[in-house]
């Protein structure tokens, strides 16, 4: 095959906030795919029945699940935002400078809004507790 | 001097027409994900317990599994291609992103497989 120029390098563009936000999203793309395995361990344990269902939980609510679930939600949060922009970029949209830039503002400021109003539900006391 | 005619020489010389398949997938798997993934998140983070009864109730309820059922299919197949390309930009020694390829594409169908199967079993079981 021809050697033919390969686009997406990290390490030969300058690092700037749109190759920021691009990067993030392949990232959190990433990470909830393997956060999908997670959710499909999930649903056969509980498809095995209470006991099964039971020691999935127990794995499942160990601490070290609270840092892991609140990485999810900021990813998924992220990716469907960021997503979002993608989706009306892909109508031809909002691709001057300026509005890529106010749209990556726009995408940062809700998903960090979003996620940390989230996860204070999520882990407010006594979440899920039975 | 060739043997070949001119419509034999051809054929198979343009496009296939279908170069923008995937990338039209993953757009429809984003846009129907979107409500899919929200619903999916809200109805989850909005029960008032995780134990073992009120998930199978959860499951149970006929709009409950028709969304899970939904969002884990249209989930898989967005993910794959997700990863697809993201092995495509960056794994450049063939051997190794065929191989790539190949282990994602399998634990993608397994993983979408085994989820179908649970939340089925689970929604049409009897036995609590």
């Amino acid at each position: 095959m021809p050697e033919r120029p390969l686009s997406p390098h990290l390490s030969v563009y300058k690092f700037k906030y749109t190759l920021a936000t691009s990067i993030l999203n392949r990232f959190a793309g990433l990470g909830l795919s393997l956060g999908f395995l997670l959710l499909v361990y999930w649903l056969v344990a509980l498809a095995g029945g209470a006991r099964a269902y039971a020691q999935a939980r127990a794995l499942l609510t160990l601490g070290i699940f609270k840092l892991v679930y609140v990485l999810l939600l900021a990813a998924f949060v992220y990716h469907l935002v960021a997503g979002i922009r993608h989706l009306i970029w892909d109508t031809g949209r909002g691709l001057e400078r300026a509005s890529v830039r106010r749209s990556a503002w726009v995408v940062a400021t809700v998903s960090v809004v979003v996620t940390v109003i989230v996860a204070y539900w999520m882990l407010r006391p006594g979440a899920y507790a039975r | 001097m060739s043997l070949r005619g001119p419509l034999a020489r051809v054929l198979g010389r343009g496009s296939a027409k279908q170069g923008v398949h995937e990338w039209w997938l993953q757009r429809l798997t984003s846009i129907a994900l979107v409500p899919l993934a929200v619903g999916f998140a809200v109805s989850l983070l909005t029960l008032p317990a995780l134990d073992y009864a009120t998930l199978v109730g959860w499951v149970r309820h006929g709009g409950t599994a028709l969304g899970l059922l939904l969002f884990v299919l249209v989930a898989a197949r967005h993910s794959q291609l997700g990863v697809r390309v993201v092995i495509e930009d960056y794994v450049h020694a063939s051997g190794l992103k065929t191989l790539a390829l190949v282990a994602t594409n399998f634990a993608h169908a397994l993983a979408a497989a085994a989820a179908v199967f649970a939340i089925l079993k689970v929604a049409l079981g009897g036995h609590l």
